[in-house]
């Protein structure tokens, strides 16, 4: 494992769902500029883990949270510490594209720019600009910013959220799943646009495809009934696995 | 349609396919009872309202004289008053529904939702003469003793609130309207929230909103078809609201701009008057009639198409009613 | 930028509390209709209110009995007339109203629904009362069944529809024709959620007043004939609400009571018959 300093690292986070702990124990880092993946079978606590870094899991019901998430040596669950804040610096996709259909697809962009802080038009216009080509969508949309984004295909949507959550400049992007719902090609352009995104941001991708994985990951971690099995660079991983269960996984025995 | 396990021809099959017929038959018969309603009911309403209808045309709308000695009836102190009250049920109504609404769905513990969910609802199961039974002897002594008179000392001076308050008055009926269409607005503006998908408000918190945010830039306008919908609906229950109104707005044929003083909306003149009532009195209170469910008819069209549209068909809110 | 954030996070808490203080003040009138119905109709409640009639104007004493019979019976002619066309509309919509002639009939249920009850009740004037010359409980009855039918259409269909597929499937392979699938199966299946709509709509019902001011018209004495003018509960509230004697308000509050009683038993049997399914009522 690289020895950088890591911008997000999760020391000893647990995850409960009221008796029932779906994360247990995990300590993760993820060295910045890198993507790590999060594989793992069906329940074994990825989105789980995934959602406690950005502090949206206590927001389930009866849902409770042990341990640390530093991000740049902070803790974000210290007492003192402020959850949408963390929020803002801790960019999240989901696995089924959500863009707000009340909104345009320039206001989608925007809509994380206009939460804090006043931007002048022009700055506005920039930053959305900066977002789409950053998510690879600014080509096909540039001309019809005003139309809605439920006129684009499912792909073009998952990009429209890609740049929707970059776009206020976040140090960490989350991915949940999030070429689950889109077909093959689409898959593809979003797996080429993770590789671009960690050379701006820390990206930390959930997966339960094997291939993705291998893929597009710098770093991967194996999840098993919610603990952290084994963690290390992506090949290695999947050549010369060190625990017999990762093993199994990757070669397919299960999961 | 229908696929026979088997299609032999024995003495069963057409005495089956008769039963088949016979059955579809006899429930469109029901249904359509529906349709023969409807136009039962507008055919009768025009008929009876016609020797109105010809004796005053378009005035019947406009003018406000109401004189059953001399025959003269204009309508136009009801209609007033009918929206008048409702808008004010309205202004009052609708804020208070829409955050009970925005409490219950996104901010009240989970133990605390289905309680107060239906306490709400229960406001919508008392009978409306109740209702003017409590605005008589509880509301209106209470505006009397603890709202007019600092409400006026206020603003006494403007035209709304100028007059004198005997009790009987366009606000208390206001009033009592909006209690009574809270629960409806409440309840159809909860099943249009609830069914915003959570990623929606996910995708806000993901991008730091508050949760106030969250509920304002994303859940709210998602659902405000529906909500607007709801609003429509609680327009059109105002509307037609008779009893409680007939006894808490004085009944005075005036046309007034003033909440403090008396009132009459066109479901409390009928109320009123229909049993004395005799020759055109009683043709220009058919008129009447047919102008409130002309008008109530159009509302409650614009409340469904608007709900529909986000429940696709689904008899959302119909338990509301 | 710091205090950016306090400052939306400050907003966000006061706009919780707003939401809350909305809850408290829609409740504050129900909170305060019960009590007033309890405290001031408590007093009246004794033998003699629930078995004697009105006493002699300006009188004391006296009770509602006719009232309660009256509520009973025009109630009783009234599901009995709209609750079969209601569940067979219903139905209808349920399984053969696809086509346009069931998209209007379940358009203008959704808009009958909305229908001011004033409105119902001169039209049945016209039609009942004035033909046969004079009022009655069983005029009363149908202005309160036209009242009940779209409300009773809209909530079967729904009960209806949610019957899985899979049951219809099952009984024709079984070679049942479609006539008893629908009535044996689907119908028998969507019961409980069909009769809890009845009893949501009986309770609607039982507290109206104005379409009963120009059919049933009210009565003084004890009367069961329903060709004959009858008294209900909600008529009675209105007749002593506004009129001018101390005693009539207080029975008006005993009464108002008694029928608040009827509405809820009603309304809570529904409750009951749909959790008793498991069904989030």
């Amino acid at each position: 494992m690289a020895e950088r300093r890591s911008r997000l690292r999760a020391e000893q986070l647990s995850a409960l769902y009221g008796g029932t702990a779906a994360v247990k124990d995990v300590t993760l880092a993820f060295p910045p500029n890198t993507v790590t993946a999060i594989i793992g079978p069906s329940g074994c606590g990825k989105s789980t883990f995934l959602r406690c870094l950005n502090r949206l899991h206590e927001l389930a019901p009866d849902a409770t949270v042990r341990g640390h998430v530093f991000l740049d040596g902070r803790d974000v669950y210290a007492a003192e510490a402020n959850a949408v804040a963390i929020r803002r610096r801790i960019g999240m996709v989901f696995q089924q594209p959500n863009p707000f259909p009340t909104m345009t697809i320039y206001q989608n962009v925007a809509a994380g720019l206009s939460m804090n802080g006043r931007l002048t038009r022009g700055e506005t216009d920039q930053a959305v600009e900066r977002a789409l080509r950053g998510a690879a969508l600014w080509d096909e949309v540039k001309d019809r910013l005003r139309a809605s984004p439920l006129a684009l295909s499912g792909g073009q949507q998952q990009r429209l959220c890609i740049a929707r959550a970059i776009a206020p400049r976040p140090d960490v992007v989350l991915l949940d799943e999030p070429t689950s719902a889109l077909d093959p090609l689409a898959t593809q352009s979003i797996e080429e646009l993770v590789q671009e995104l960690k050379r701006e941001f820390t990206v930390v991708i959930v997966t339960h495809n094997m291939q993705q994985a291998a893929r597009v990951s710098d770093f991967t971690g194996f999840f098993y009934l919610g603990e952290l099995v084994e963690h290390g660079e992506t090949p290695r991983m999947f050549t010369a696995p060190r625990e017999e269960r990762t093993e199994a996984y990757v070669t397919g025995r299960f999961g | 349609m229908d696929r026979r396990s088997s299609d032999r021809t024995s003495p069963q099959s057409s005495r089956i396919g008769w039963g088949d017929a016979v059955f579809k038959v006899a429930l469109t018969a029901f249904a359509a009872v529906i349709p023969l309603l409807f136009l039962a009911l507008v055919g009768r309403l025009a008929v009876s309202a016609w020797p109105t209808i010809r004796a005053f045309g378009l005035r019947f709308l406009t003018t406000s004289t109401w004189d059953p000695v001399a025959n003269v009836y204009g309508a136009a102190p009801m209609i007033f008053g009918t929206l008048l009250s409702s808008l004010l049920a309205l202004v009052l109504a609708v804020p208070l529904a829409l955050g009970v609404a925005i409490y219950l769905t996104e901010f009240a513990p989970g133990w605390l939702r289905r309680p107060v969910a239906t306490l709400v609802e229960l406001l919508a199961a008392i009978p409306s003469v109740v209702y003017g039974l409590w605005g008589i002897f509880v509301l209106i002594p209470l505006l009397r003793a603890y709202v007019i008179p600092p409400l006026q000392a206020v603003l006494g001076w403007t035209p709304l609130f100028s007059g004198t308050f005997f009790g009987n008055s366009m606000l208390a009926a206001g009033m009592i309207l909006a209690i009574m269409i809270l629960p409806y607005i409440s309840a159809v503006s909860r099943e249009v929230l609830a069914a915003v998908p959570p990623s929606q408000r996910e995708a806000a918190l993901a991008l730091g909103a508050t949760r106030w945010e969250a509920v304002w830039s994303a859940v709210l306008p998602y659902g405000r078809a529906g909500v607007l919908g709801a609003i429509v609906l609680g327009l059109g229950r105002a509307l037609g609201e008779t009893m409680a109104v007939v006894m808490v707005i004085g009944n005075r044929h005036d046309l007034s701009v003033s909440l403090v003083e008396p009132g009459i909306t066109m479901a409390a003149v009928i109320a009123n008057e229909f049993n004395e009532a005799a020759g055109l009195q009683r043709a220009a209170l058919f008129e009447v009639g047919l102008v409130l469910f002309g008008v109530t008819l159009a509302v409650n069209a614009l409340a469904r198409l608007l709900v529909w549209r986000v429940a696709r068909g689904s008899a959302v809110g119909s338990r509301a009613i | 930028m710091i205090s950016g954030l306090t400052r939306r996070r400050l907003l966000s808490r006061i706009m919780t509390g707003v939401t809350v203080l909305c809850a408290i003040l829609a409740l504050a009138p129900l909170f305060a209709i019960f009590g007033d119905l309890v405290v001031r109709g408590a007093s009246s409640l004794n033998w003699d209110f629930f078995v004697k009639n009105p006493a002699a104007a300006g009188d004391t004493g006296g009770g509602v009995a006719n009232a309660i019979v009256g509520t009973l019976i025009i109630v009783g002619v009234g599901s009995a007339l709209g609750l079969p066309v209601g569940i067979g509309a219903g139905v209808y919509l349920a399984e053969y109203g696809g086509g346009r002639f069931g998209v209007t009939v379940r358009f203008l249920a959704d808009v009958l629904t909305g229908t001011p009850s004033v409105i119902v009740g001169v039209f049945v004037w016209m039609l009942v009362v004035r033909p046969m010359g004079h009022f009655s409980a069983l005029a009363g009855g149908i202005a309160l069944a036209i009242l009940m039918v779209p409300m009773v259409t809209r909530t079967t269909e729904e009960m209806v529809r949610l019957v899985p597929h899979s049951l219809r499937e099952a009984a024709l392979a079984l070679g049942f024709p479609r006539w008893r699938t629908t009535a044996q199966v689907m119908v028998r299946a969507a019961w409980p959620g069909i009769v809890t709509g009845a009893l949501v709509a009986v309770a609607r019902i039982a507290g109206e007043t104005a379409p009963l001011l120009f059919t049933a018209l009210g009565n003084l004495n004890f009367r069961t004939n329903v060709l004959q003018p009858m008294q209900t509960l909600s008529l009675q509230i209105y007749v002593f609400a506004t009129g001018p004697f101390e005693e009539w308000h207080r029975l008006a509050w005993g009464a108002a009571l008694v029928l608040m009683a009827i509405v809820l038993v009603f309304g809570l049997s529904a409750r009951f018959v749909t959790r008793t399914r498991f069904r989030d009522g």
